[in-house]
């Protein structure tokens, strides 16, 4: 089948180089999936011509389902009728993106069965990828990967796939259990996971340490990252040793401190925690010394997403500090109570973070019944979104 | 309160409806359709519970058009046969 390849001079420039290139992988697949041949010729007829020749669906899934397959079809299926249908599905990762050999042979036994081969691991949401494949193809698809235990996720308005760093599986500076955390929302909210109910797409993503490898301050409307309220654990003579062996302390980490909160007299550092802003700078460069202090758990925040509709968004503290312990009871009480709120007034496709633009933070935290807190503010006389009203006693008092 | 299945019925000829006039309906649209027209007789939690029954039995099926919606199975625009 490799001799029968299109001609594709455009796609193979993007061979060319020390860096890894799709169009050489989806040439090895090529070699045994007549879909991955039709994709490269329609792929080099789309950079000729300057033009997709995407369709996109909007009713394929599978029974039950709304979400986790986004409907593919090729406007030239005449010409390239092995992808005429070409739909994606997103399937849930493993918590942490842990996989054994046997999984991922499964995993792409199954897809080639029944699709291109061809896969994106991972998608952006997080999700195992796997491209290309028909509409008859998806439910036998589907039940094929729930005998080995793997489920569709999330696409559409609906929870997406939650995603999470490896955190305590195999980072010293995990604050929380992420992986614990992300696989039981995930169980929880089955329902929300599969059948689309809100205005938008809502994500969590749980980052074990304000490092944050998942990106949940910029990509998830609810975020959870792992810090500690305590001091951060010293190593004296783990920090001289470093200094000892060259380390310009005060040029690499006190002087880049946010908090401005740290001295070193030649002997001892000292930080002055209660201004420390737990940004990790200082046990990043100094791992050997430095470590998050015990009393562990996470700041909760909310609102991010990347430019879709509007421009891009950071989250914003909702809850500064939250313990982060199973069943986590209080804080799906809250969770519902932000979907109740947001589900009844959001507008088609507005995401949780523009919806509180909108209405405006303070009225945001009357309706779900959280009171405002001076860690909600991000710069002090900045965003004054919150108007503490005198009640009636006080004015009294005052008259 | 009403039961399941007759909030289910109400919410198909919804759909019906506005699908006869190529609108799209979101749950949120019919969960607040029926409590304005049943007040006290339905909830949230009951509304779910009849959307999951009409798409369980295949009678609805969710759709994507930059939002998800609820409508009665028909042969998409986009598709090839
Ligand atoms: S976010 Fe923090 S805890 Fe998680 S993997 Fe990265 S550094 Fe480790
Ligand atoms: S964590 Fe950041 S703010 Fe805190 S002491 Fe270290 S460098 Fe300073």
């Amino acid at each position: 089948m490799a001799d029968n390849l299109p001609k594709t001079p455009q796609l193979d420039e993007l061979e060319k180089g020390g860096w890894p290139s799709f169009v050489k992988e989806i040439k090895m697949a090529a070699k045994g999936s007549p879909m991955a041949v039709d994709l490269l010729g329609q792929l080099e007829q789309s950079y000729t011509e300057k033009i997709g020749h995407w369709k996109h669906g909007g009713i394929v899934g599978v029974m039950g389902y709304g979400g986790g397959v986004i409907g593919r079809y090729s406007d030239l299926p005449d010409k390239w009728p092995n992808i005429s249908h070409f739909h994606t599905m997103r399937i849930n990762q493993p918590s942490g993106w842990y996989y054994t050999s046997d999984a991922l042979r499964k995993l792409c036994d199954i897809w080639e069965r029944h699709g291109s081969g061809l896969t994106n691991m991972h998608g952006s949401t997080g999700d195992i990828i796997l491209l290309g494949t028909r509409t008859e193809e998806l439910e036998p698809t589907f039940e094929e990967l729930a005998k080995i235990d793997f489920d569709i996720g999330g696409s559409g308005s609906d929870l997406r796939t939650p995603s999470c760093c490896c955190g305590q599986s195999r980072c010293e500076w995990a604050c929380y259990d992420t992986m614990g955390a992300c696989y039981d929302l995930t169980m929880h909210y089955q329902d929300e996971l599969h059948r689309p109910a809100f205005p938008y797409k809502f994500k969590f993503k749980f980052s074990g340490c304000p490092n944050d490898c998942v990106a949940s301050i910029a990509r998830a409307d609810l975020s959870f990252l792992g810090t500690w309220r305590d001091d951060i654990r010293i190593d004296q003579d783990a920090v001289r040793e470093y200094v000892d062996r060259g380390m310009d302390i005060n040029e690499e980490v006190i002087s880049r401190c946010p908090g401005n909160c740290m001295e070193f007299d030649g002997k001892e550092l000292h930080i002055e925690n209660s201004f420390c802003k737990r940004c990790m700078h200082c046990i990043n460069i100094m791992p050997k010394a430095l470590r998050p202090g015990t009393d562990t758990g996470a700041t909760i925040l909310i609102g991010s997403k990347a430019p879709i509709i509007e421009g891009a968004l950071l989250s914003s503290v909702l809850i500064p500090f939250y313990k982060m312990e199973p069943p986590y009871d209080d804080l799906k009480e809250l969770i519902e109570e932000i979907w109740d709120v947001w589900a009844e007034e959001g507008k088609n496709r507005e995401r949780v973070g523009e919806f509180i633009q909108r209405v405006g933070m303070g009225n945001f935290l009357d309706a779900i019944g959280l009171d405002p807190v001076p860690e909600m503010v991000a710069h002090p006389r900045e965003n004054p979104y919150v108007f503490f009203e005198e009640d009636e006693d006080e004015d009294e008092d005052e008259g | 309160m009403k039961s399941v299945d007759e909030v289910a019925d109400a919410m198909y000829e919804m759909v019906k409806d506005a699908q006869a006039v190529k609108k799209k309906l979101k749950p949120m649209d019919l969960t607040k359709a029926m409590i304005a027209t049943y007040g006290d007789e339905v909830d949230k939690k009951l509304c779910k519970a009849a959307i999951k029954e009409l798409i369980n039995s295949g009678r609805c099926v969710y759709t994507y058009f930059g939002g998800s919606f609820i409508e009665i199975p028909h042969r998409e625009g986009a598709a090839n046969d």
